[in-house]
């Protein structure tokens, strides 16, 4: 009884299943799709449709743009596998790097827009309970007894690499601080932390929906987003004295915009970015934004601090050998079953 | 047994049932009523917000397509290899058995992965995709392969015990009597078996749609194209659309429902003939 009708029924499925899901696309009509890391969902999915309308305003046709999230180094690999980004928008550079390297996109990817292919920085920040009960202002503050931390995992989160950067660069430029003294900080610091998830909107909902931790090591745009979205009754925002200017860059992927003929649209969907509507929607979503007239109108939002820069690192290259690779500082310094 | 001890059996029984009962109540009834309880926390209108989403209605669809796929053919592998296991002896049986049950003893998350090895762009295969143009890892048929890999053992499993207790003697009988090949598979194999092969089939549906470690490794996490329904949950949960996440949820537990109410219905509707296969 089932097996005739069975076979048939599956041979068929099959071959549906076998065609590519989203077609080559006729002109007119442009698929592309937009792999990213974990916090960027509400801003895409709100610059995906006003990229859309610009694209059919200039008279190009149809544009839709998929979206795919997830931690950043977890994202970068998922593309080196092959999955069919068209464009790239992670958290470091050194995601693209590694993308790069495997040959998928040309090397000198961050010369090809302005600002090394950023069009929005962002910094690290600290959320703590509503009140601030553990009184938690600078970095030394996270590392007292009793005060346990929030971060994802640095192997697989861009956000966390830009946390451990920002606190190792607090520990640094403190007087008399050495790399030794830097090191035992950190190593100190992860001792401070009950789980290590490996995205940072898995850390923001283990620490607000889950209650566990007292401070969050956050994106400042995560930092927002999560007391909007939670309610400004839970948490409060804490801006350090120092961080670090954290840099997303974006870039198109060259091998798969050339096979599926899509290059002039990833282009122009990057290249929008920095045009002064997609500015004030990346605002709007709490990134800050590189156009001075849009920074200005939003000046309060963002607050000035003293920020170290990936290059007081030496570079992505060099800070993620150093800090990131097996063997490095992180592998060193980071026992699991600490806290 | 003496009677002292005879009713000390007996007094025991409420305490263990009770136990029993208590125990299921906590890890099953607890969490499903608490998905429920999550879903329509904003009453019926939030839960229904979920379904606005065309990418919910297509996690849906997906879900469903994979499971068309991959019980069928795992129903056939199922029959096939059930048949070898019991009918024959051959060398390298006890390693098949084996075999069959590795991929309930693996990860899931390796079960993905094996596929990307095989399939992804660094993969033993990527220059043969290549040049034919096809890919597999973060599509459809990803998707496909690594339910397919997840479910395997559950319709070979519930059919080799039964069919080797059931032994060859009415296939031989009926052999005799000039049956051909497949007039004793339509007529003599597949009705003694056809209990055992519904269960494993419901099984391996309920599991290939509600698997998430293997296809979350080959899904490649992309709206509206290649998330099922396990998939889009977390994604929800991770929006903070907690009542969406959940709402979502109770559809997979719907369809887990729907399954086992077809299982009873179809018990129910065929008892007697259920009572008389078991007599075997």
């Amino acid at each position: 009884m089932f097996d005739r009708r069975g076979l048939l029924l599956s041979a068929g499925a099959l071959a549906a299943a076998g065609c590519s899901p989203r077609g080559g696309g006729d002109a007119g009509a442009a698929s592309l799709l937009n792999v990213s890391y974990d916090p960027t969902r509400e801003l895409y999915r709100a610059y995906n449709t006003l990229f859309a309308t610009h694209w059919r305003d200039t008279g190009q046709g149809d544009a839709t743009v998929e979206q795919s999230h997830g931690g950043s180094g977890k994202q970068a690999r998922a593309v080196i596998d092959g999955l069919q980004a068209d464009v790239v928008t992670l958290a470091l550079a050194a995601d693209i790097d590694a993308i790069a390297e495997r040959g998928l996109l040309r090397r000198g990817w961050a010369d090809s827009l302005p600002d090394n292919a950023c069009p929005y920085t962002s910094t690290i920040v600290f959320l703590v309970r509503k009140g601030n009960p553990k009184a938690i202002r600078d970095w030394p503050d996270l590392v007292r007894p009793g005060v346990q931390v929030i971060t994802p995992n640095p192997k697989t989160s861009g956000g966390a690499r830009w946390n451990y950067l920002a606190a190792w660069g607090d520990a640094i430029r403190r007087p008399g601080a050495t790399e030794a003294t830097a090191t035992a900080y950190l190593t100190e610091l992860f001792k401070h932390v009950p789980v290590l998830d490996t995205g940072a909107r898995g850390s923001t909902t283990t620490f607000v929906q889950r209650g566990i931790g007292d401070v969050l090591l956050a994106w400042e745009n995560e930092a927002f987003l999560a007391v909007e979205e939670l309610g400004a009754d839970k948490v409060d925002i804490v801006v350090p004295p120092f961080s670090i200017l954290a840099e997303p860059p974006v870039a198109v992927v060259d091998q798969n915009v050339d096979r599926k003929g899509t290059r002039p649209v990833a282009e122009a969907y990057l290249r929008f970015l920095y045009e002064e509507p997609a500015q004030v929607l990346i605002a709007q979503n709490y990134y800050r934004p590189r156009n001075q007239a849009v920074a200005q109108r939003f000046g309060t939002r963002f607050p000035q601090l003293e920020l170290a820069t990936i290059g007081d690192f030496g570079g992505w290259t060099e800070a993620q050998a150093k800090h990131f690779a097996d063997g490095g500082v992180f592998d060193r310094i980071y026992q699991p079953s600490g806290a | 047994m003496s009677a002292a001890r005879r009713s000390a059996v007996r007094g025991a029984a409420p305490f263990v049932i009770g136990v029993g009962v208590l125990w299921l109540a906590l890890v099953v009834l607890l969490p499903l009523g608490m998905v429920f309880a999550e879903a329509f926390r904003r009453g019926l209108e939030g839960f229904l917000q979920a379904f606005d989403e065309p990418d919910a209605w297509a996690a849906v669809r997906l879900t469903l397509l994979v499971a068309a796929i991959s019980v069928p053919l795992n129903a056939l592998f199922g029959l096939a290899a059930a048949w070898c296991i019991s009918r024959y002896e051959f060398r390298g049986k006890a390693l098949l058995t084996t075999l069959i049950d590795l991929p309930f003893s693996i990860s899931p998350v390796i079960s993905g992965l094996v596929w990307v090895l095989l399939f992804g762009t660094a993969g033993w295969f990527a220059p043969l995709l290549d040049a034919l143009g096809v890919r597999v890892i973060f599509t459809v048929t990803g998707l496909v392969l690594a339910t397919i890999l997840v479910t395997l053992p559950f319709v070979a499993r519930e059919l080799i015990p039964l069919m080797q207790q059931q032994g060859a003697d009415e296939e031989l009988a009926a052999l005799t009597l000039g049956a051909g090949p497949w007039a004793i598979f339509s007529k003599v194999t597949l009705p003694n078996v056809r209990w055992a092969l519904l269960y494993g089939v419901l099984l391996c549906n309920a599991r290939a749609m509600g698997e998430f470690g293997a296809v979350s490794v080959v899904s490649g996490h992309i709206r509206g194209l290649t998330n099922t329904l396990p998939l889009h949950v977390e994604i929800l949960y991770n929006e903070y659309d907690f009542v969406g996440a959940f709402a979502t949820a109770t559809v997979l537990a719907g369809l887990a429902l729907v399954t086992l109410l077809i299982k009873s219905l179809l018990e129910w509707r065929f008892a007697d003939e259920l009572a008389a296969t078991r007599r075997h």
